[in-house]
């Protein structure tokens, strides 16, 4: 394959760009005359909606940001959140949906590589990754071969890069049948006097490439990402790119040597359109121009075009402005790590894109309108339909032993064993508490107690029947896994998958999620640092579940006082917080209604945000006292799984005993704001106490202890059996 | 005693396995670029895992050919004790210094999990730490540590009392043969194995049972 560069613009290359009519004559405008092929293939990698986030700037900017641990908000290659002794952390998290459909493997290693990159551009060291997924129905034909694709690629690449992966989520649903999810998190530790920003300052001076040649792998990617899928999908494969994970380690040693050198000025990485975009953002940050010179790019394929060049989406490279003074010193660190390193093009001050290649002008354009002034809409959008009340007299009674027994060995709630032992969970030495818990925790180098938690949530039943309850409930549930754990909650990453923005319905979902999303984030002081937004994620017609993935980190300043999911002992008293006073009441689109009743209905549960943190605050303060022995929030199966899941952790089993009713709500309801954790019994009495002064509901519910589960007047179930339950879906669906 | 990690393009536990060797020893080891041809004097050299040169030909058998593993073997011949783990002891098996072969795991993944390790030979300058057949637990975390020896080789080894680590109950995670984990050559100088038991040497890491084999290879006990 060769795209020449000589190609006449016609209607038909400008809409096979991604395009629209309006969009074109912006571009005549703008620069008063007809582009060059090159300068085609530049904005449309610019203003794809990938890019340029032209549908979702609007309310993006409704978001809450900011706070006084906040150093670094959305707009740079990941957030940076104070975490106090001069350190901070830098995270970010972003999806590769689209490339991992279409080739499981390579497009979830290189979603890993990309992010990764994203936060060791900021002069951060990795210390955890987690990740989002999503697939369809387990008996869809591609499901199989996309999950064990996708998670082969993200250990493959994580592994060899060596970050433990330390949390996640994995659903199935029919609606991501021809679009699965992969959102790929990455967190690093940086001090905060040592921190990279992508904005170019000072003119005249080197830009320079790094890391891997340029081939011709990904060119149209990010297009490609922009767009609905049709039934000629898998002619898309070219348009993938091949991760490298052992550059890329080169690479992060690479830059963090020569930061420390001082020679680094600014650096963006090259990910999504790959030179042109890190080139106009680096220069349009800095309000300077960029020239660069083609002929300098390593490249590893011959007769490559400028529009290839520009367009490539080739991993493991970056783009830095550098201090001449240094640059024999910063050459010799890349030589060490076998890396390229060449200067390729020169800042200016005259605002202009300049891409000189065989010493002629291949582009030539106002830098400001490519980056950070390109087209923004203001989408009609119509608000979603309000989800009918559930009849609870509908719902017919049940075992609630053997509905346990079904919910724990579900596709969506069994254990997921299978997938996070295929990644490296340990390596650096640090992992404190690896998934199969309420959050991942990593404790931070350097410093004697302080250990960092992770989550990654999200109920898309929930936002598909409410958006704006939906993306409320996620927010919750990250702030509540963290707060299991013991830690304070410190802001948040946003990755917003879901359908065609130009369908109003779809863009109504957008809306209301972020509305959800934003308040609350402000109840709970909890702002959104960075984040991601993937639209058009549907194929043939057929739209996602709309998916809005909030991953959080929390802080824990003292990891020998933090709680796990496992029950300690036998014999401690187990309590349930916040709840209402039947336990558990509310069984719209819950689990147990649609894997035990086989139907989705009903309103999701409400999240009251300002009692969300009231029993949140009161979790995390016990949980530091020391007296809560083991915590879990109740989230999908409600009660009756969260126990299930403290008991599978532990091997001790537990009776539960209603005060009231032996109903699925009590068991099964989905209540918001509730965790599960024991005492001892002598710490009972004062537990108690502390909740009436912190005025939130606390109940006795049962006690730990033998080796089977009751829960009320249902049948005894083995400890041994909910396990293996549990633990048997996921390997026995992928031996097939 | 003293201590050098060696460094290739790749490795990625050499941080875990630098900061293992200090705690236990109070001393941090000398750090070993690949292209060095001269090793400085040290009791103990290691080999650290990770994915040297992204495991691309055969996991070990580029880094098998820099400059330092000649140097690591002229120090081996001098009796020089040297520990590779994971990684580490794809490439010792590369350079020759051990024998035998590691395969792809028998379930074609990769997989980090916690498993138990039967000491089969706890008189080795690295094992007489743990008591004989004591049984320890030891994370690991591979793609390709299934062993596999010749039957003559296998035989030999097994008879020489080469072989110091097993997998134990049932806990086999890539269908090594003979469930062995980690081997000593005949000099009983040269250990590889595949477990890590650098992540399992403090209260953080959840247990201190690798602890023993650095407190054994350090000389911290008798």
């Amino acid at each position: 394959m060769n795209i020449p560069n000589t190609p006449r613009i016609t209607d038909d290359l400008v809409a096979a760009h991604g395009l629209k009519p309006e969009e074109y004559q912006r571009i005549l405008d703008l620069i008063g005359r007809e582009p060059t092929f090159t300068e085609l293939g530049i904005f449309s990698a610019m203003w794809n909606e990938h890019c340029s986030y032209k549908s979702s700037k609007k309310w993006l900017r409704t978001l809450p940001t900011e706070g006084p641990q906040v150093i670094q908000g959305p707009g740079e290659n990941a957030g940076v959140v104070d975490i106090g002794d001069g350190q901070c952390v830098v995270f970010k998290m972003e999806s590769h949906n689209h490339p991992s459909y279409i080739e499981p493997y390579q497009g979830a290693a290189t979603g890993v590589g990309g992010i990764l990159r994203d936060v060791f551009t900021m002069g951060a060291r990795p210390i955890a990754a987690m990740n989002a997924l999503r697939f369809g129905s387990p008996d869809h034909p591609k499901t199989r071969h996309l999950v064990a694709g996708v998670v082969a690629g993200i250990g493959g690449y994580g592994n060899s890069f060596g970050v433990p992966t330390v949390g996640g989520e994995l659903n199935f649903d029919p609606r991501y049948n021809g679009n699965c999810l992969v959102n790929a998190f990455a967190a690093g530790l940086a001090r905060t006097d040592a921190i990279f920003y992508s904005k170019a300052e000072g003119v005249g001076l080197p830009v320079v490439y790094l890391g891997a040649k340029t081939g011709r792998d990904g060119v149209g990617g990010a297009t490609m990402a922009s767009a609905e899928f049709d039934a000629d999908i898998d002619e898309k494969r070219p348009t993938v790119q091949v991760g490298d994970p052992f550059t890329e380690k080169c690479l992060l040693e690479a830059c963090l040597e020569l930061m420390a050198t001082g020679a680094v000025i600014a650096i963006q990485d090259m990910g999504a359109a790959g030179l042109t975009c890190s080139a106009v953002e680096m220069g349009a940050k800095g309000d300077l121009g960029i020239e660069l010179d083609l002929d300098k790019v390593p490249v590893r394929e011959e007769r490559m075009s400028a529009y290839e060049m520009m367009l490539s989406e080739s991993q493991e490279r970056m783009l830095m402005v550098l201090r001449p003074e240094k640059e024999t010193e910063a050459e010799a660190i890349f030589r060490k790590w076998g890396l390229d390193f060449a200067i390729v093009g020169r800042t200016t001050d005259d605002r202009r894109f300049r891409v000189l290649h065989q010493g002629e002008e291949m582009a030539n354009l106002p830098i400001k309108e490519l980056g950070d002034e390109a087209p923004e809409y203001d989408r009609p959008w119509v608000a979603p339909a309000a989800p009918a009340a559930l009849d609870p007299s509908s719902i017919p009674e049940t075992d609630i032993a053997d509905a346990l027994l079904k919910l724990v060995g579900s596709p969506d709630l069994s254990s997921r064993r299978w997938v996070w032992e295929q990644y490296d969970t340990l390596i650096q030495g640090n992992s404190l508490q690896i998934p199969g818990g309420d959050a991942g925790v990593v404790r931070v180098e350097g410093h004697p107690t302080k250990a960092l938690a992770f989550s990654s949530d999200v109920n898309p039943r929930y936002c598909e029947a409410d958006p704006y309850e939906g993306g409320k409930q996620a927010v919750a549930e990250c702030w509540r896994n963290l707060t299991a754990t013991g830690a304070e909650p410190l802001a948040a990453t946003d990755n917003l998958n879901f359908g065609s923005p130009e369908r109003p319905e779809i863009m109504g979902q957008f809306v209301r999620a972020i509305e959800g999303v934003g308040e609350a984030c402000r109840t709970l002081g909890f702002p959104i640092v960075s984040g991601n937004v993937s639209l058009y994620n549907e194929t043939l017609g057929e739209p996602i579940l709309p998916t809005p993935t909030i991953a959080g980190v929390g802080l824990i300043p003292d990891w020998s006082r933090m709680a796990r999911i496992g029950f300690a002992a036998e014999g401690e008293v187990i309590l349930l917080a916040g709840a209402p006073e039947d336990w558990g009441t509310h069984l719209g689109q819950s689990a147990y209604l649609r894997d035990v009743h086989g139907r989705a209905e009903g309103p999701p549960p409400p999240v009251d945000l300002a009692h969300e943190k009231q029993v949140g605050d009161f979790v995390r303060g016990l949980i530091r006292t020391g007296m809560a022995t083991a915590v879990h929030d109740c989230s999908d199966g409600g009660l009756a799984v969260a126990v299930a899941e403290m008991a599978i952790a532990s091997g001790i089993g537990a009776r539960i005993h209603p005060n009231g009713g032996n109903s699925a709500a009590v068991f099964f309801g989905e209540d918001q704001s509730r965790y599960v954790f024991t005492c001892t019994r002598q710490d009972v009495d004062k537990v108690l106490e502390k909740a009436r002064e912190a005025d939130v509901s606390l109940f006795v519910i049962g006690e730990t202890g033998g080796s089977e589960l009751k829960l009320g007047k249902a049948h005894a179930i083995s400890v041994e059996d909910i396990k293996n339950t549990h633990e048997g879906w996921f390997p026995r669906y992928m031996q097939g | 005693m003293k201590s050098a990690v060696i460094q290739l393009p790749g490795l990625n536990r050499d941080r875990d396995m630098i900061a293992a060797l200090k705690k236990v020893s109070g001393n941090a080891p000398a750090l070993v670029w690949q292209t060095e041809t001269e090793l400085p004097d040290v009791d103990l050299i290691v080999i650290p895992g990770g994915f040297s040169y992204g495991d691309y030909l055969r996991c070990g058998a580029i880094a098998a050919r820099m400059p330092v593993m000649k140097a690591v073997a002229e120090k081996a011949a001098q009796g020089v004790m040297v520990m590779g783990v994971c990684n580490g002891f794809q490439i010792l098996l590369e350079c020759g210094l051990l024998p035998g072969a590691l395969m792809r795991n028998a379930s074609l993944r990769f997989v980090c999990r916690e498993v138990k390790l039967q000491v089969a030979n706890a008189n080795t300058a690295f094992t007489r730490g743990y008591a004989p057949n004591q049984i320890i637990r030891c994370p690991v975390a591979h793609h390709d540590g299934n062993y596999f020896a010749e039957p003559e080789t296998l035989k030999r080894i097994e008879g020489e009392g080469q072989v110091v680590f097993r997998y134990a109950q049932g806990t086999n995670p890539n269908g090594s043969i003979n469930d062995i984990a980690g081997i000593v050559n005949t000099g009983g100088n040269v250990l590889g194995l595949m477990p890590h038991p650098e992540n399992l040497i403090e209260a953080a890491h959840g247990g201190t049972d690798g602890r023993a084999l650095f407190e054994s290879a350090l000389s911290k006990v008798a």
